[in-house]
């Protein structure tokens, strides 16, 4: 099967509140990096494109229409979206290149959750006749799920506390945070609880923005003559939306991908899992079975800021990072969809 | 360029949706009705409150209904402190995985309760039923405790009866039908480059953007050139004369417009610009509309004005020669001689 | 290159203006159990389900594939949604495909729906947005002034439309699964329909349907399995463009053009009137038909209408290229599934399971789907003739 190399990445920083920019130009500035990256000048350069996003993030039916003109897709081009993060619009993308009807693709995720109430709007993801009625948002859900690692003794508030001290340390060298900096786990433990047992600090904090990449086939990649990070394995898996009926202290799904994408056929020297409660990252690191001798979330994760519908996409991008500047050989990304880690994306990438 | 404001508005997304509910799901509703639960049996025994269509694991349908009790334990729960405005309980409240006696997959659901310190796993909960039961999982209002715990393990054997009293969807009492209100809030942010351009309508100014690669004239514009996928700031102020590129008129009602039909909308493109806007024409005889036809913009009264392209009230058709075919979004700003 | 596949399984709900009698699962869930059983398999024989649908408003589920998980059987497998707006169930049958042409799955279940009964298509479709004006009026509104220019730029006569409004009906009256069953229509009763968007009227506008359509497909070693004829898939390709920018062709899009020409070049067709045998193609008002014709390559620039009013793409009359033999969009449309089903019944039409409104020995036919304000396109052309 044709190898993919991932030769260029860019995130927008993670902004609370975008202001006044909209999705064209939310999507544009990382476009031109991208392109940038690799000498091209737009989408005409590459042979597929592909976006994730969600309407019901901004409020607007066909939010992604919008998205194209930031293209310059004229002549037409091949296009596709996915209603989902752009790590699943990436996963589409590799399909494209792998059937042999493309030999690179440019990947995009934006969103512009800060103009809603983004707890209450993914209440509605849920089932419509039992869930959705009761406007459950995403936090109390996860909450729920912590309280339960807490009554099994799997998570303390002091280990979920620790994952947070180290994922905003981590922030600090990336510059596209919105949260960074040392904190002590007292100074967080002090705080009092929002839903109960989470804290406000165990929340990610979710981000306006955009981000993008461009894969291609090896061969591709070298004709570039660019750097690139293999991409030796992908896989998802998603798992009953029955919260009742999963064992929502594991994550079978992503340990299903970790199989499936070979995440065990070497040494994982960095893990970015997209973990937007504290807790997950503990349920994330057991489930794909990581020792200390694995850096998880060096860029902070998504504690440092959560680019819904972009953030999977990132993950992939920051170990791709890694991998190209040579501070590592082989590492895994991680991306998360659907109430409680429902719908899980593992891949892994290693050094040319 | 301009200085732009950062435009913002409120807006609600709402719509009542009418949900068909099928027959489990309706046969669930139904009996909620009556203030029974009920829960349906899985492929390998194990019942699931409230009854999934289909089994999580096998794929297989369901349809083996089991009643359950009405009181259960806590499987695990969070508290809000601030519930938020859409949520069923505007006091602090637990949210809560309940295993109801009799079920083996807890059921989400909120649980009313003074203070956190009084909820804890295992605690025993008991359904607090709404006045007026009417088909609908919120007929539940919530749990309140019982003051009593229970070992996580040990689950009491529940009411488990057998289900052959339970309504049926051709019972004329059967739900079949729920209305699911959802009413979503946003702020709408223009973006920067409509920000600009509503800035200066809202002075009376028609204000596009020229692409700095193919030079052509966007408005109202949007930040970037879609052609060539660059941004675009340099501004160009345009005239209010358009030419209509095409048009139709409209039979039917706009649902919440006030604008009644049958009315003309058009394709219009202003003197100077190369790409059309969708606007009202008025002032004209439906049936002498035509491609090609001049038009200029009537305004509303400038106390009027506000930050939005309908300061322009309609276009009207003007006495000036038609634009051929041809030169339709190709006019310079000085406009058409003819 | 792009591995052997072929659809081995089509399954279809009835559509209809209200599915009264399922949830928004159990709709989905039909159309998946009747591709199913017509591929003769189970749901452990899926590895993987690629979802697809239009805006989420309309039914006001959020990412509605999450809940759908079970009723489908994803547990522990992939599962992948599309949006691509009106395009989306064309799009939806490219992405499935791609899973097998790629070497990566052998076998995987498509579905696609819209419960547009739940709320309101006008409404859904055009949702109010702050410092915009709210004058589109549907999708009629957007794309009357472009068949009016159409119909300047060809001089065709103003009854085209209703012809194939009248052709689409009478083809669905053959087809059990349509929603408007008017075996009876004639064209003056879709003239003296009301006109809604001129120069649209009633009758050759599309309706409003629940209803959803499902196919396995399938790895070329294991189709033989299946116990149906396959259709195979002989081409596959999708182009998008930019809903406007500045000398935009609205009525003859060169994304359609040149969407066309890739998935004709893979099937190695020439000549798209003379080697297809029959097309189902997005023709949600009715001028549509001489419009694609035209941007399909069927007829020269300016000759598809006098292709419609020749009878060619007639199945009652015995046209040599009959289009929409299903009824089409015009007969049945819950807007997600409507590029799906279009797929489905061209690969139905290979497969020679078409009913009433099969074309005799059709051999290759041509799916096509298109959405958003005409720019985006997916197409395959499927066969009864292994390449």
């Amino acid at each position: 099967m044709k190898e993919i190399a991932v030769v260029a990445f860019s995130q927008s920083d993670c902004l609370a509140q975008a202001g006044a920019a909209n999705e064209v130009e939310l999507i544009m500035p990382q476009l031109q990096a991208v392109f940038g990256q690799v000498g091209l000048n737009n989408a005409q350069d590459v042979d597929f494109v592909c976006s994730g996003s969600c309407d019901y993030l901004q409020g607007a039916a066909f939010a992604f229409v919008a998205g194209v003109d930031a293209l310059g897709a004229v002549p037409p081009i091949k296009e596709s979206h996915v209603e989902m993060d752009a790590a699943w619009a990436l996963y589409e993308a590799i399909l494209k290149i792998r059937m042999g009807h493309a030999e690179s693709a440019l990947i995009y995720g934006f969103g512009k959750s800060s103009s809603g109430e983004l707890p209450i709007v993914l209440s509605q993801q849920l089932d419509p006749y039992y869930l959705a009625p009761l406007w459950l948002d995403s936090v109390s859900l996860a909450a729920m799920q912590a309280r339960l690692l807490l009554d099994r003794g799997l998570a303390t508030e002091r280990t979920m506390a620790e994952v947070v001290v180290r994922a905003r340390r981590n922030a600090i060298g990336n510059p596209h945070a919105q949260v960074s900096g040392e904190f002590s786990l007292a100074e967080l433990l002090a705080a009092d609880t929002v839903v109960s047992p989470l804290r406000q600090s165990d929340c990610a904090p979710v981000a306006d923005g955009a981000a993008a990449m461009i894969i291609c086939s090896v061969e591709k990649a070298r004709e570039w003559g660019v750097p690139y990070a293999l991409l030796s394995g992908i896989d998802h898996r998603i798992e009953t939306h029955n919260l009742g009926m999963r064992d929502l202290t594991d994550s079978v799904s992503t340990r299903q991908a970790a199989t499936a994408a070979g995440a065990g056929r070497g040494p994982v020297e960095v893990a970015e899992l997209y973990a937007p409660f504290s807790h997950q990252e503990i349920i994330l690191t057991r489930a794909l079975g990581l020792g200390n001798d694995t850096l998880v979330n060096p860029s902070g994760g998504v504690m440092a800021g959560n680019l819904m519908m972009a953030s999977g996409l990132s993950r992939i991008g920051e170990v791709f990072r890694r991998i190209v500047s040579g501070d590592i050989a082989r590492g895994l990304a991680h991306a998360t969809a659907g109430p409680c880690l429902q719908h899980n994306l593992v891949a892994v990438l290693e050094s040319a | 360029m301009t200085q732009a404001e950062n435009l913002s508005q409120a807006f609600e997304l709402g719509f009542t949706y009418t949900r068909s509910t099928g027959p489990v799901v309706g046969r669930f509703l139904s009996a909620l009705r009556e203030r029974r639960i009920f829960g349906i049996r899985a492929s390998d025994g194990r019942v699931i409150v409230p009854p999934a269509e289909y089994d999580p694991d096998t794929a297989a349908a369901l349809d083996e209904f089991v009643e359950v009790g009405q009181c259960g334990s806590i499987v695990s729960w969070c508290w809000v402190k601030q519930p938020r405005a859409a949520h069923p309980l505007q006091q602090p409240f637990a949210w809560a995985m309940i295993r109801l006696d009799g079920a083996d997959v807890p059921m989400v659901h909120c649980v009313a309760a003074a203070a956190e310190e009084q909820l804890a796993t295992g605690a025993r909960v008991r359904v607090v039923w709404a006045e007026e039961p009417r088909g609908y999982i919120t007929d539940i209002r919530c749990f309140e405790l019982l003051g009593e715990t229970v070992g996580e393990t040990a689950s009491p054997a529940g009411g488990s009866g057998a289900a052959g009293d339970l309504p049926t969807p051709g019972d004329v009492a059967a739900v079949t039908r729920i209305d699911a209100p959802i009413y979503l809030h946003y702020n709408f942010t223009a973006g920067a480059a409509p920000a600009r351009f509503l800035t200066r309508i809202r002075e009376g100014v028609l204000t596009g953007q020229r692409c700095p690669r193919c030079a052509n004239v966007y408005i109202p514009p949007r930040g970037s050139c879609p052609a060539c996928g660059v941004a675009t700031d340099e501004e160009v102020v345009l005239p209010d004369k358009a030419t209509v590129q095409s048009f139709t008129v409209v039979a039917i009602p706009i649902p919440n417009n006030p604008i009644k039909p049958p009315f003309v909308i058009a394709n219009l493109v202003l003197d100077g610009a190369n790409i059309s806007f969708i606007h009202l024409m008025s002032e004209c005889q439906n049936s002498e509309v035509h491609i090609g036809q001049r038009v200029q913009a009537v305004w509303k009264p400038e106390a009027q004005w506000t930050y939005a392209m309908d300061n322009i009230r309609y276009f009207r058709p003007i006495d000036e020669p038609d634009v051929p075919v041809e030169r339709i979004g190709k006019l310079p700003i000085t406009g058409w001689e003819g | 290159m792009a591995k052997l596949a072929a659809v081995v399984g089509i399954g279809q709900t009835h559509y209809k203006t209200r599915r009264v009698d399922v949830s928004i699962a159990g709709l989905v869930r039909e159309a998946a159990v009747n591709a199913l059983e017509d591929a003769g398999l189970g749901w452990d024989d899926i590895e993987a389900v690629i979802i697809g649908k239009a805006p989420d408003m309309f039914e006001g589920v959020v990412m509605p594939e999450s809940y759908l998980t079970d009723a489908l059987g994803c547990n522990g497998k992939p599962m992948l949604r599309v949006h691509t707006a009106g395009s989306v169930g064309g799009s939806t049958a490219l992405v499935a495909a791609s899973h097998v042409q790629s070497g990566m799955f052998k076998r995987v279940l498509t579905v696609t729906f819209e419960k547009q009964s739940e709320s309101n298509a006008m409404w859904a479709l055009s949702t109010p947005q702050p410092f915009s004006v709210h004058l589109n009026a549907g999708a009629g509104g957007y794309f009357a002034p472009i068949i009016r220019e159409y119909m300047r730029r060809s001089g065709a006569p103003y009854d085209v439309g209703i012809r194939v409004a009248v052709k689409d009906r009478l083809n669905g009256a053959r087809n059990p699964l349509a929603h408007l069953q008017l075996p009876n229509i004639t064209a003056q009763e879709v003239e003296d329909s009301m006109m809604l968007w001129d120069p649209i009227r009633f009758l050759e506008a599309c309706p409003s349907s629940d209803g959803a359509c499902a196919m396995v497909i399938a790895a070329e070693e294991l189709v033989s399995q299946s116990p149906r004829p396959p259709a195979w898939i002989r081409g596959v390709a999708m182009r998008s463009e930019p809903t406007m920018y500045a000398g935009r062709e609205e009525v003859n899009p060169q994304a359609g053009r040149d969407c066309a020409a890739d998935v004709y070049r893979q099937a190695g067709i020439t000549d798209p009137r003379k080697q297809l045998d029959c097309a189902e193609v997005y023709v949600p008002f009715s001028w549509y038909e001489p419009m694609w014709l035209e941007n399909l390559g069927f007829a020269a620039e300016g000759e598809g209408w006098r292709m419609t009013m020749s009878g060619a793409t007639s199945l009652d009359e015995g046209g040599d290229i009959p289009w929409n033999c299903s009824g089409g969009v015009l007969s049945s449309n819950p807007i997600g599934a409507s590029g799906m089903i279009r797929f489905a019944e061209a690969a139905r039409q290979v497969r020679g399971d078409a009913g009433a409104h099969q074309v005799e020995g059709a051999k290759l036919a041509l799916g096509h789907a298109y959405g958003g304000g005409a720019q985006f396109f997916a197409m395959w052309v499927v066969g009864a003739e292994k390449p």
